[in-house]
């Protein structure tokens, strides 16, 4: 039998609300500030590096994005390891401190589902975490305009774009994770810690370890270059559980046109170049091309958002509501 | 039970794996009735309520609140039913009128509408004053009463109170007594629970005692006084006069009389004696100083059932090790 009514109702409403908590508290504030101040100081520095070097690049505004001055890291680099941070920041207390607030059951007792709370907070943070993202970089790419004094190309804009929505659904995978961690720990604390541990270990341990793990699957012998291939992507494969890789990854391609496989960086690190029938190295792809590289790793982030959320889904609707 | 019953639970069972929390449990609560559900803490009365919101699964048996099947029509129950639950609490960033205005919105009210019921509301429970406030201001009688204007703001049919008076003090245990009396004569039918037995016993018109997931006891309390307690009257009489034991024994329908202290008499009686005794002191010309009767207080028929039923007591007990 069919519930009654739609499970979105008050789902509006909701959002807004949580909305208007997430950019009005000090919380927010401090973390926009974070993201901002440091994104600039990157994009900054890497300007004067850009002038010195690469006067003569078609595709001055990309490099914005991925170059930075020795020993500091790029834009990417730095919003790949902040992002997360601000994802779980708003996340990370959503259920849970409406329960430790005790005002779950006296939300719940309106006449609205339990789908609508859950759906809202998750878009809500969505948005703040798009809000920020959208004038950070409109922010970078103005920057680059002025500085660099020379108007971008309908490609350049339509890549860093594309950079600009993949960043957003990488920040839905850690938004998704917090949420599905304020539901599981009743404790903010503990949820918190959680989510920041399962950061750390994806972020900073697991590039190191899955080179081994993978090395256990892995056969000694390389008789042919379609072992090596095979074996390299078994290697990426294991890395590729880490969300932070994949989004290297995805914006790599879309930065860079020249990079023609996902492959390439990590060939390039053992001494190889790839070689594909019918094509000039170093020649820049079209967007198309590039788009259609990383369309599965862009699926499979995908697909961690709606997992982690729906796992988290299901969970709350199994909880009790009493505390 | 009767027609115009707008609570009906039949068999109501509410199970965690093997343990039972509410079992087969049965009453009706009429439009306008104000109905407790009293009993120790852990007897099952938050998870009844839980069912009749469709906030958790009904394991077996059936309920309708105001026709409507909870666990089906939630949304139906929930916009006809305000729920002030145990401790309520409220968002402590925003203001007490922010945050009625949120489940105003939730409810779906429209934005003229929400604003007259906010303010109608806040003024009824004496919040007007403090409706720009932050609700972490708020003391818990504050917040309680905040909790009940939200019922009254949302026009609810039937207010469904949990423990509206534990942990306040005297003076606001009232306050929220007067409320609570005032929905009665606005024709809201109120569920309320309590451990807290006096205090409630002096508004409720029915009561159901739970004890261990079931109801043990359903009834006014005077017939429950009359239910358990036997149908006695116990009057308390001070006077002074020799010999007003002996004349008051023979009033006709006292049973005993027992000395409760100097000059101070307690009958025992099937009836109302009060005037029989008042004429007895004053034929003797003797000084009558106080003249009572008891009412049959909760507590009372709460522990004497209890003392009653040994084997139901150790049942408790084993359930409570399970």
């Amino acid at each position: 039998m069919q519930r009654e009514g739609s499970a979105f109702s008050g789902l509006g409403v909701v959002m807004l609300k949580e909305l208007s908590d997430h950019l009005t508290s000090w919380r927010m504030v401090i973390m926009e500030w974070l993201v901002v101040l440091t994104a600039v100081g990157v994009v900054y520095t890497g300007i004067q590096q850009i002038r010195e070097v690469s006067a003569e690049d078609p595709f001055l505004l990309l490099r914005l994005f991925t170059r930075a001055r020795e020993g500091l890291p790029s834009l990417v680099s730095v919003l790949s390891f902040l992002v997360p941070l601000v994802a779980i920041g708003i996340g990370f207390d959503s259920v849970n401190s409406e329960r430790n607030q005790r005002t779950l059951s006296r939300i719940l007792a309106q006449p609205i589902y339990r789908d609508a709370l859950l759906f809202g907070k998750f878009l809500a943070g969505i948005v703040t975490l798009t809000i920020m993202l959208v004038a950070l970089w409109l922010m970078v790419v103005g920057l680059g305009i002025l500085m660099l004094g020379i108007p971008p190309g309908a490609e350049e804009v339509a890549r860093a774009t594309a950079m600009l929505g993949v960043t957003i659904i990488y920040a839905g995978i850690w938004l998704a994770l917090a949420l599905l961690f304020s539901i599981v720990f009743r404790s903010a604390t503990t949820a918190a810690l959680a989510a920041l541990g399962l950061w750390l270990f994806l972020t900073m341990i697991w590039p190191m370890l899955s080179p081994y793990v993978a090395a256990l699957f892995v056969s000694d012998t390389v008789s042919s270059s379609s072992d090596l291939l095979n074996q390299l992507d078994l290697i990426q494969s294991f890395a590729r559980l880490s969300p932070g890789t994949l989004y290297g990854e995805i914006v790599g391609v879309l930065l860079d046109p020249t990079i023609r496989s996902t492959q390439q960086p990590l060939l390039a690190s053992l001494g190889l170049v790839l070689l594909q029938p019918g094509s000039i190295p170093g020649a820049p792809l079209p967007l198309l091309q590039s788009l259609l590289i990383v369309w599965p790793q862009t699926v499979a982030m995908i697909a961690a958002v709606i997992m982690l959320f729906v796992i988290g889904y299901v969970t709350f609707q199994r909880q009790e509501v009493r505390a | 039970m009767s027609q115009d019953a707008v609570i009906e639970a039949t068999g109501l069972t509410k199970s965690y794996g093997a343990a039972t929390a509410v079992d087969h449990i049965s009453f009706s609560v009429g439009r306008g009735e104000i109905f407790g559900l009293l009993g120790p803490n852990g007897a099952g009365k938050t998870t009844t309520i839980l069912m009749l919101l469709g906030l958790t699964d009904i394991s077996a048996g059936a309920v309708r609140v105001l026709g409507f099947n909870p666990a089906r029509e939630p949304l139906s129950v929930k916009r006809r039913v305000g729920y002030l639950p145990d401790t309520v609490g409220f968002y402590d960033n925003l203001t007490a009128a922010d945050n009625l205005r949120y489940t105003a919105r939730l409810i779906g009210f429209r934005s003229a509408e929400r604003e007259k019921r906010i303010a109608e509301a806040l003024d009824r429970v004496g919040l007007a004053d403090n409706a720009d406030k932050r609700v972490s201001t708020f003391s818990r009688g504050m917040r309680q009463r905040l909790g009940l204007a939200e019922i009254l703001m949302k026009g609810a049919q039937i207010a469904i109170l949990d423990e509206p008076t534990s942990g306040l003090d005297p003076h606001a245990t009232s306050e929220l007594l007067g409320i609570i009396r005032g929905f009665k004569s606005e024709g809201v039918t109120v569920l309320l629970s309590s451990h807290l037995l006096e205090r409630v016993q002096s508004v409720c018109d029915r009561v159901a005692l739970f004890s261990v997931g079931r109801i043990a006891l359903m009834g006014s309390v005077a017939e429950l006084g009359r239910e358990v307690l036997g149908g006695g009257y116990v009057v308390d009489i001070e006077a002074d006069g020799a010999g007003l034991a002996e004349r008051l024994a023979i009033i006709p329908g006292v049973s005993s009389v027992d000395k409760t202290g100097i000059g101070k008499l307690r009958l025992h009686a099937d009836r109302d004696v009060r005037p029989e005794a008042a004429a007895e002191v004053v034929a003797m010309q003797g000084r009558l100083k106080y003249l009572g009767v008891q009412e049959p207080s909760l507590e009372a028929i709460y522990t004497r059932y209890f003392e009653g039923k040994p084997q139901e007591a150790m049942q408790e007990g084993t359930r409570h090790a399970a």
